[in-house]
């Protein structure tokens, strides 16, 4: 890993290569099944749960197509409580005004909260390129950030990584990037975490410049929202004289009641507890605490894209808790890094290939990366439906179709590398709407079925690799209802 | 009450059995069942890979096929649910894109009627006990579809439980994916291959000789994962099950 997913291959590759680390395999398996029985646990106590999530969905759809009014509402209150408001179409322009804006207080060196937005944009790379250090300090983005990795999952960045592997990075890595770690460091969790608390607080106590996303944006009062589990989040939104938060579009909610339904939703569905033990809230740059400079960037980055599609806008409602990583089979073999995105897991599945389009091979590869069993469906605290997302993508990559590119309505064409299966899609159409020759296939694959062998060759190798191949009757169905009598002649 | 088989092109050309053997428990029932010869695929295949122009051709023909029957039993959780959860959404697409209502109301009318066997035996003719004898031990696995997208809820369980001689036996990680997914299994076949291998050792753990679900394409990823890992478990269709009598096994 070189610190970014771009020309990262196409699912199948990369979940291959994963499905085969030992290691790997294990690390996601105890980890997701830990979190997914917590989870379960945690939503159990709600009674009121389907309702919860009924409007957690409810106020997101809401709020989304109004979407213009509440970002307007939520910009005049943030200039009213003394921030700035700077608006990003795209990851280039964020990057841009972000590393202005670090520049402009002169620093070389900022500490970052755990942001997905950032990650989305590649907000690191673009500093490092300007000559500005960012310091991640959240522990698992530490984790990764040490390790020069990139990060997995959603909620736990380095959850590919056990406390041993750990324990290594932080002994060879931390004193690149600051004060070193202890010697003799064990991999004993309060150990790590000590040794994480003494590196980080430095970075803490010298920087003037902090960098954050938000969980929420309430319009109302132009209040930023953090909701974290470590408190190093709420190091860096007060202790630096500038704080610059870069938020998605999608994150505003409306009022503070609105609040209340996802305060409940997003920690039983990401951690499992009833309440995170840190949410920070911040209203424009205070004049004897915390930052004395606010600025707030709104980020579009192929989000109104996303809006303008009727079925898949269902991703922007999105609280970005993993339950959906957790509990999906395909995730836990295949690991974070084959989605080739910030957002791995289902949800990145659908939000990927939509802020960032389907022409690559990794991006057109995603949709396809499901068995459409609807675990992530069941679990989504905003009951956002996944499989039809998906289904819905994978129409866009073969059959092409209407689309929103940078805010242009235009129709596009099926993805290239289809040609094949969509001559076999439409020949098995074709028989399929023929009982005729369906039947005549299948009288043809029953008279040859003693030399049907064992293995298949071309596309069918990927089924009889690892699994047997069912032995062709004698008969069809068909074929016995009509020479039996529906079943009531002899030889029945 | 007419009721008609929709036995799934799956089962009309591997598993003649499980079509035979819905026949027989039905008529057991008092129930005579037809089976209308227009019949194909429910087009699932298509439609989840993302071909859903190649998809409605086949909705109109299901429609057609059981045109005036009051019930359409089928032995496959995933086409009932693909019938009832995707027929409206391609009908309401055609329909959006100025191809008029035609594909939506021909949807519209197949989607109450369209039942998965055990809703049909649990919910229109009210039995959990069919009569059936199977003196095997059995594990059940609950398939995606028939779990999250139809809700079948216990009710494969319930009319297992009454069965005669059957030892039911409780199956780990149970309402995990077994990793089929229809083209998933060939174009994330890693993947897809690693939860066959998980579902497969859970099924062999469990000490059953038989591995039970509502849906033979995913019995056939189990199945054909059992076989190449050696193991003796049958992967067996709800239907045969219930079929089975002390006097005819199927």
């Amino acid at each position: 890993m070189s610190g970014t997913y771009l020309g990262m291959p196409a699912f199948p590759v990369a979940a291959a290569t994963a499905t085969a680390d030992g290691r790997l395999r294990a690390n996601l398996t105890h980890a997701t099944r830990t979190i997914r029985g917590k989870r379960a646990a945690a939503v159990a106590e709600l009674p009121d749960w389907a309702a919860l999530r009924a409007a957690g969905a409810a106020v997101k759809d809401r709020t989304l197509r109004h979407l213009d009014t509440y970002l307007t509402q939520a910009e005049e209150a943030v200039t009213a409580a003394g921030g700035t408001v700077h608006w990003a179409a795209d990851a280039r322009e964020a990057n841009r005004i972000v590393t202005r804006l670090v520049r402009e207080t002169g620093e070389r060196e900022v500490v970052k909260v755990k942001s997905m937005a950032t990650q989305e944009i590649g907000l690191n790379a673009a500093l490092a390129g300007a000559g500005i250090r960012a310091y991640e300090t959240d522990l698992a983005e530490l984790i990764v950030q040490l390790g020069d990795d990139l990060p997995s999952h959603i909620l736990v960045p380095a959850i590919h990584r056990n406390r041993g592997e750990i324990r290594d990075i932080f002994a060879e890595r931390m004193a690149d990037w600051g004060r070193p770690a202890p010697e003799g460091l064990s991999d004993r969790p309060a150990e790590l975490a000590e040794a994480a608390r003494l590196h980080l607080r430095e970075k803490f106590l010298t920087a003037k410049v902090g960098i954050s996303g938000a969980n929420f944006l309430v319009a109302e009062t132009g209040t930023l929202v953090v909701v974290e589990s470590e408190g190093n989040g709420r190091m860096c939104l007060t202790l630096p004289e500038t704080l610059i938060s870069v938020v998605g579009i999608e994150k505003v909610v409306p009022t503070w009641r609105d609040l209340e339904v996802y305060l409940q939703l997003l920690p039983r569905s990401s951690t499992a507890e009833r309440m995170n033990p840190y949410t920070s809230m911040w209203t424009g740059p205070g004049e004897s605490d915390g930052p004395r400079a606010f600025h707030l960037v709104l980020l579009d980055n192929g989000r109104t894209d996303t809006l303008a599609d009727t079925v898949g806008r269902q991703a922007l409602r999105c609280i970005r808790c993993s339950a959906c990583l957790n509990v999906c089979p395909v995730y836990e073999r295949a690991g974070g890094h084959a989605y080739g995105s910030a957002y791995p897991g289902p949800i990145g599945a659908i939000l990927t290939p939509q802020l960032r389009g389907t022409a690559s091979e990794v991006d057109a590869s995603l949709p396809y990366a499901s068995s459409l069993c609807g675990a992530c469906y069941e679990v989504c605290p905003v009951a956002i439906d996944i499989p039809e997302v998906l289904v819905h993508l994978r129409e866009r990559v073969v059959q092409g179709g209407p689309a929103s590119v940078g805010g242009q309505r235009v129709r596009l064409k099926p993805a290239r590398g289809h040609a094949a299966e969509r001559a076999a899609m439409r020949a098995a159409r074709w028989a399929l709407d023929r009982p005729g020759v369906l039947r005549a296939g299948q009288r043809l694959a029953a008279r040859t079925r003693r030399l049907h062998p064992d293995r298949l060759p071309g596309p069918g190798r990927a089924w009889t690799d690892t699994r047997a191949v069912p032995e062709v009757p004698a008969e069809s169905f068909r074929d016995w209802w009509q020479r039996t009598g529906g079943g009531r002649e002899a030889g029945a | 009450m007419r009721v008609a088989l929709f036995v799934t092109c799956v089962n009309d050309t591997l598993y003649p059995r499980t079509g035979q053997a819905v026949v027989s428990l039905l008529r057991r029932l008092g129930v005579e069942v037809e089976f209308p010869q227009a019949q194909s695929c429910c087009g699932q295949p298509q439609f989840n890979t993302g071909y859903r122009w190649e998809t409605e051709p086949l909705v109109r023909r299901f429609a057609a096929a059981f045109e005036g029957f009051d019930h359409i039993v089928t032995p496959s959780g995933s086409c009932a649910a693909m019938v009832r959860d995707n027929y409206p959404r391609i009908g309401a697409k055609a329909a959006a894109e100025g191809r008029g209502e035609e594909l939506a109301r021909a949807a519209d009318a197949v989607v109450p009627r369209t039942l998965e066997l055990s809703e049909f035996l649990v919910d229109v003719l009210g039995v959990t006990d069919v009569g059936a004898y199977y003196p095997h031990r059995v594990t059940y696995h609950p398939t995606c579809h028939g779990l999250r997208m139809l809700g079948l809820g216990d009710r494969p369980r319930r009319l297992l439980e009454a069965v005669a001689g059957l030892d039911l036996v409780e199956l780990p990680g149970a309402e995990e994916c077994c990793g089929f997914g229809g083209t998933f299994a060939v174009k994330n076949a890693a993947v897809s291959a690693a939860m066959g291998a998980d579902k497969a050792r859970h099924v062999e753990g469990t000490g059953a000789g038989a591995v039970c679900t509502v849906d033979n394409s995913c019995l056939m990823h189990i199945g054909g994962t059992l076989s190449r890992l050696g193991s003796r478990v049958r992967p067996v269709h709800l239907a045969e099950i219930l079929a089975s009598t002390r006097e005819e096994q199927w």
